[in-house]
């Protein structure tokens, strides 16, 4: 198959490590991996900050980039679930029947990556090494938009080494929540430590999740206390083969 | 007793409340237990139900159908409680809701009402009107009866003394009733607000309450809570008035097939509330010899006109999505300082006000999609937040202090680098030049001015590494090429 990636504007920026652990998973599983060079964002800071207008163009744009592709994928369900739930709305705000018919014949083609490796792919097991204590953080628009269930555990039992650990309150928010953990730092940072204290309970070595923004808050606070517990994106761990880190 | 500065709402920022309210770590503890133990009924008592998503959508749709023929319920409604004998007011406003509870209650002469626990008296500020004009009202519920007497405000839309322990109430019941030996027993506790409030019923001649719902076909009221002393003043006075919101019209009697299961399991995690009572109009010999009830828009009107947000009037005030919500498990609902808190109140006080107050309500929410998920009549909260925020964008734009805040610049800045992929790429470029003199040796961030110091108050963020993941795809594919 011929895939699209769609790294996010986050990872592209921060988390490179991310869409190298993607690209050698799929290419590892025989597919080819294209990157559309044009991709920027998927519209969603603009949209759930209140900015529907300016996430317009910013929408079209990435349905213009995508609209032939065989399918895209993302390691971000965050992103994805934008796609999903607003993308329409907002093609309707811009009163653009064609930019809504594109988006109904682009979004059945577009996967969040672990749902791609689960249900498009039916892969469950892809040959990871990786002998770390893990726990695994259900981020809420994995589990409250995209409903991926037990897909990404699925994905880690089969991990060789791996110890998944069980942490308290799976799928409490972390406190991201985008331009939230700024506009009411003092609230989002009360949420983190609760997740932070869950997260230390369970004596795991890595944290993860199938979303790079959730670690990156959870982390954030992780590495300012000095603890020793990381964070890795799911597909980080997928892409490992027992090597140094 | 006048209304001490405790029991106002003021409309507070929610970030500066909630940075007090963050502090009282009493309160806190208390909202934390509160929350976990009614979450946890909840769950149980949901999941006993197989049907349990059906029903959710049984009672979204019979909401949504009820608020796309509002006019023709509200009036069957009337005619039909005239008709059992009920005398059916309007108020456009709060202001003529009280001027009409105000001369019904002149017009009987009394000093004293008691009183159902309501929100839409809370709503338009009842109490207070009452006290000025010289007429106590009595709580006659126990949490807002500990409200009450402790000069506080209710936190929670179905447990209103959430936030207050029994040690706490032991102090406040000891205080005001003059029992200097009251153990916190709850038994003790209870038998305390008993003996207070039993001489109340037997005396006061009028009585206040709200409506869970208002049944079009017959006209019927429903109420349900937990203690019975609504049951009383539902039955004692001889005067009764409910005061209720246009939106609490359910078309048929068989509606409440549905509500009376999702609504006490989503409440308080029962099947069923202790106390359920219904009745049409007035019988001679059997309760009040007379009833009022007054429908108050305040503002329902102008929501059910928004088509994005009229969703919010399909609400039973269960504040299941109060529960759920991990923002109120943080900060307790005095944060949100309006009658309604939690994500309910996120979306419904801005909107009854017209979003000329509460304009930091629709922020304070990570849109982790909890309040949807726990809402029996599936009103999509995110959603609504989104489409506030959008509202007060758009009222901000308009300003030149809007225009040209670090928000708008920012997300305009953004707006034209995600659409131009040269400037996002440049735009990775300068910030990793920017960031140097801020990266510390292990490559994160510590400190950042302005809006980002929000972030970097508890939390360190990782710097722009010196390859972008585009960057490391194109040199592979430069490499694959020779």
């Amino acid at each position: 198959m011929r895939v699209s990636l769609f790294i996010t504007c986050y990872n592209d920026s921060l988390f490179p490590k991310t869409g190298q652990a993607v690209v050698s998973i799929l290419e590892k599983l025989g597919h080819e991996i294209e990157f559309r060079s044009e991709q920027t964002c998927c519209g969603q800071a603009h949209w759930n900050t209140g900015y529907l207008q300016e996430a317009i163009p910013v929408i079209r744009k990435f349905v213009h980039t995508y609209l032939d592709a065989e399918c895209v994928v993302a390691p971000s369900s965050s992103c994805i679930s934008m796609m999903r739930d607003h993308y329409l709305k907002a093609a309707h705000l811009a009163n653009d029947a064609k930019l809504a018919e594109d988006i109904q014949s682009l979004l059945p083609r577009v996967f969040e990556f672990t749902e791609f490796l689960t249900n498009k792919l039916g892969v469950e097991d892809v040959g990871a090494v990786y002998p770390h204590r893990v726990t695994y953080h259900t981020s809420c628009h994995s589990e409250r938009s995209l409903h991926l269930g037990d897909g990404p555990v699925r994905l880690l039992k089969n991990v060789q080494g791996l110890q998944l650990m069980n942490i308290e309150s799976p799928e409490e928010c972390c406190g991201f929540g985008g331009t939230f953990a700024v506009k009411n730092f003092d609230v989002s940072s009360a949420m983190l430590s609760e997740k932070v204290r869950t997260v230390l309970n369970t004596g795991a070595e890595v944290v993860t999740a199938v979303d790079n923004s959730c670690l990156m808050h959870i982390f954030g606070s992780l590495h300012r206390q000095r603890t020793l517990v990381k964070a890795a994106h799911i597909a980080e761990i997928l892409a490992s083969t027992g090597g140094a880190e | 007793m006048s209304p001490s500065a405790n029991t106002t709402w003021t409309g507070r920022n929610f970030p500066d409340a909630a940075h007090e309210m963050l502090a009282n770590s009493q309160i806190r503890r208390n909202v934390r237990n509160a929350t976990n133990i009614i979450q946890t009924k909840r769950g149980k008592v949901v999941r006993e139900l197989p049907d349990w998503e059906k029903l959710r959508e049984a009672g979204a749709a019979l909401r949504a159908h009820t608020l796309e023929h509002l006019d023709h319920y509200l009036t069957q409604f009337e005619t039909a409680c005239t008709k059992a004998g009920g005398i059916v007011h309007w108020a456009e406003d709060s202001a003529e809701a009280q001027q009409i509870v105000l001369s019904l209650l002149k017009e009987k002469g009394v000093n004293e009402v008691v009183k159902i626990k309501s929100m839409t008296t809370e709503e338009i500020h009842l109490n207070a009107t009452l006290e000025a004009a010289g007429i106590h009202a009595i709580e006659t519920d126990l949490a807002e009866l500990i409200i009450q007497l402790g000069e506080d405000r209710p936190s929670h839309i179905v447990v209103p003394a959430l936030h207050k322990n029994r040690q706490q109430v032991r102090e406040i019941f000891s205080r005001k009733m003059n029992l200097p030996n009251l153990s916190d027993k709850p038994e003790e506790l209870t038998g305390a607000a008993r003996s207070y409030l039993r001489q109340k019923f037997l005396t006061v001649p009028v009585a206040i309450s709200g409506a869970n719902f208002l049944v079009a076909e017959n006209g019927a009221v429903c109420i349900v809570e937990s203690e019975g002393n609504g049951r009383m003043c539902l039955t004692l006075p001889k005067t009764l008035i409910s005061v209720a919101g246009i939106d609490k019209i359910i078309p048929r009697f068989q509606d409440l097939e549905v509500l009376l299961q999702t609504l006490p399991r989503s409440a308080t995690g029962e099947r069923m509330n202790p106390y359920n009572s219904l009745w049409t109009g007035t019988h001679p010999g059997d309760g009040p010899e007379e009833f009022h009830v007054i429908l108050v828009d305040n503002g329902r009107s102008r929501i059910l006109a928004d088509k994005e947000a009229r969703q919010t009037l399909q609400c039973i005030r269960c504040a299941a999505c109060v529960n759920a919500c991990p923002v109120y498990h943080q900060t307790g609902g005095h944060a949100y300082d309006s009658v309604y808190a939690g994500p309910i109140g996120a979306i419904l006080t801005p909107q009854l006000a017209d979003l000329h107050a509460g304009r930091s309500l629709p922020y304070a929410s990570s849109l982790c999609g909890a309040c949807y998920q726990a809402c029996p009549v599936k009103i999509n909260i995110p959603e609504i937040l989104i489409h506030l925020r959008s509202k007060i964008v758009q009222q901000d734009q308009k300003t030149l202090g809007g225009v040209f805040g670090i928000w708008n610049l920012g997300m305009q800045a953004a707006r034209i680098a995600f659409e131009h992929t040269i400037l996002f790429t440049t735009g990775q470029k300068l910030g990793r030049i920017g960031q140097k003199l801020l990266v510390s040796k292990d490559g994160f961030i510590e400190w950042l001015p302005s809006i980002g110091g929000g972030w970097t108050k508890t939390r360190d963020l990782p710097a722009i590494p010196s390859q972008t993941f585009r960057e490391w795809w194109a040199k592979r594919e430069e490499t694959r090429k020779k």
